[in-house]
């Protein structure tokens, strides 16, 4: 039986999101702006409801002793610029944030009806390996959830964030329905069909959608950079860990996935694992470990 | 019994690495404004397997491949190379360095033959920067990351480049690429040589295969293997402290010159900014 007033059911439930996959201009902003205006046209025209730019889409990734030259902060007039541009659509785009104490953030912006509701600054900055992120940003301290008008209660992640289970973990507690992952992830390990980087990113975001009960929205970015090669490859993985949408790996495009948020309600039904998560016991057990490891 | 370190740690899927290379190539040639690409060509496998990749990227009409004989390189080196001209239709122009080399050491005859090769390749370096000038390129590297590691190569000399799209594939992993790209087979199947002197062999200078140091190499410097794990493996001791010095000491070739710091902002230490910077 089910009732004839649930509001639930009323609601339009299938959402159009745009994967903006790119090829941003090294420490460019102008040239980047641009490509994000013809991006967002063209979303626009798919009738996307959302439009997801890669991390730092606005400026690239390698950009080291460039990071206080491109800056801006999230009132810029370039993101205004887009977010008019973007109209009714919502968006997620990536960018140098630079606060008002000067420092610099890997930060990722959620807009909505031409205005910017959550700002997400990246925690977890790689500096190992390739990576020399610490070097030149402020690392972000908080990994919040928000409310949007449309889509639910979301997440944003930004790339390496995606790799911490605590962040994950995070939220889960949240209660989110999106969870959205910004990257510019760079290939290592050519072995198999894909590079292995990518094989771990769908293992992620398979997981997550699963555990979670959630959509999960990755978009990583394509082009080189000093050698590097970021394999694009960006997906929408459904709650049930099915992948709904699969951007081609190396090139750019824009790809439109729809997922019907009724599918929420049926894989919670299904597997309530997010219902039954026992979140005091987890704060209790963390509290513990803390007193273990670092005293009271 | 000693245990069969994996083999494979040096796979390589040919389709993607020639999809992500091809890319590469374009991706660079093209955000530093050119659209062609120059090579020394000799008719080996690394040179060949680098004109296969840039007749693909760019198109063969957008390729010059320079070969640059001196007059000890063998007639089959020259064979091999026009074959994969013919066969990519790329351009080409052959460029004799037997006349400056020679007028050159006149005045030094008793010059080691080590330096006989650098100077080989150094001259064949600046031609090729010329002809990239003539031709509207940008020159390609042809030295393989086997090479790179053990120092096996000319500082500025062949290892000098624009971009190097085969950098990070070790010998071994070449012949499974050329064959993929199409590489003639008599080049895959002959023995490698710098073509220096006659009866020169890579593997009788080195003292060993590539098959067996690629192997080594692959666990102590990508899987950071430890010397104790890599003897217990069944790698000699004497080999994997060979080849740890032979890296270690030519490390100096694979780095800009080193600049004594006065300022407050130095090039590669506290100026950094990506080589791709605005593009």
């Amino acid at each position: 039986m089910t009732s004839p007033t649930a509001t639930a059911v009323s609601q339009p439930a299938v959402y159009r999101v745009a994967l903006a996959q790119i090829a941003p201009v090294l420490a460019d902003r102008q040239r980047n702006v641009a490509l994000h205006l013809e991006q967002i046209q063209a979303a626009r025209q798919l009738e996307a409801d959302l439009v997801v730019f890669p991390e730092l889409s606005l400026t690239g990734y390698f950009v080291r002793d460039m990071v206080p030259d491109v800056a801006i902060a999230p009132d810029a007039p370039e993101i205004r610029e887009l977010l008019e541009a973007a109209g009714p659509m919502a968006l997620v785009l990536g960018f140098v944030e630079e606060s008002p104490q000067h420092r610099f953030y890997n930060t990722a912006l959620y807009a909505e009806g031409g205005r910017v509701v959550h700002l997400h600054r990246k925690v977890y900055l790689p500096t190992y390996g390739l990576f020399d992120e610490q070097r030149y940003f402020a690392a972000g301290d908080r990994f919040a959830a928000f409310n949007t008008a449309r889509f639910g209660r979301m997440g944003i992640l930004i790339c390496e964030d995606f790799w911490h289970l605590s962040a994950a973990a995070v939220m889960q507690a949240e209660e989110i329905d999106v969870l959205v992952c910004p990257a510019n992830s760079p290939g290592r390990g050519v072995d198999g069909p894909r590079v292995r980087t990518a094989e771990t990113y769908e293992h992620l975001s398979k997981a997550y959608a699963q555990l979670m009960g959630a959509v999960v929205i990755v978009v990583n970015r394509v082009g080189f950079e000093d050698g590097l090669c970021f394999w694009g490859g960006s997906a929408v993985t459904g709650p049930d860990g099915r992948t709904i949408a699969q951007a081609p790996m190396l090139d750019e495009s824009l790809t439109l996935a729809a997922f019907d948020a009724a599918e929420l309600r049926r894989q919670r039904l299904i597997t309530p694992l997010a219902r039954d998560e026992r979140l005091l016991l987890t704060i209790e057990e963390l509290h513990r470990i803390k007193r273990n490891r670092y005293g009271n | 019994m000693a245990t069969e370190p994996s083999t494979g740690d040096l796979a390589i899927n040919c389709e993607l690495v020639t999809a992500i290379l091809t890319r590469f190539i374009r991706a660079e040639i093209r955000r530093a404004g050119f659209q062609r690409a120059v090579m020394g060509l000799s008719g080996g496998i690394d040179s060949s397997v680098v004109t296969f990749l840039a007749a693909r990227a760019l198109g063969p009409e957008n390729v010059l491949a320079v070969t640059m004989p001196y007059k000890t390189s063998s007639d089959a080196t020259r064979r091999d190379a026009q074959a994969v001209i013919a066969g990519l239709g790329v351009r080409t122009v052959e460029v004799p360095i037997s006349g400056s080399i020679d007028a050159y050491f006149a005045q030094f005859p008793d010059a080691a033959r080590l330096r006989l090769a650098n100077k080989c390749a150094r001259e064949r370096m600046t031609v090729l920067y010329d002809q990239s000038a003539a031709f509207n390129a940008l020159v390609l590297g042809t030295s393989n990351k086997s090479e790179l590691l053990l120092g096996y190569g000319t500082q500025f000399g062949d290892m000098a480049s624009a971009i190097n799209p085969i950098g990070d594939l070790y010998k071994t992993q070449l012949y499974p690429l050329a064959a993929h790209l199409g590489v003639p087979a008599d080049i895959l199947q002959k023995t490698p040589t710098g073509d220096l002197w006659i009866g020169q062999t890579d593997e009788g200078e080195l003292g060993f295969s590539y098959a067996e140091v690629d192997r080594l190499m692959v666990l102590l410097v990508d899987r950071r293997w430890r010397r104790a794990e890599l003897i217990q493996a069944g790698f000699a001791a004497e080999f994997v402290d060979r080849v740890a010095t032979l890296i270690r000491r030519n490390h100096y070739k694979r780095r800009m010159p080193v600049i004594a710091k006065l300022s407050p902002r130095t090039m590669d230490r506290d100026f950094r900014y990506a080589r791709d910077w605005g593009t």
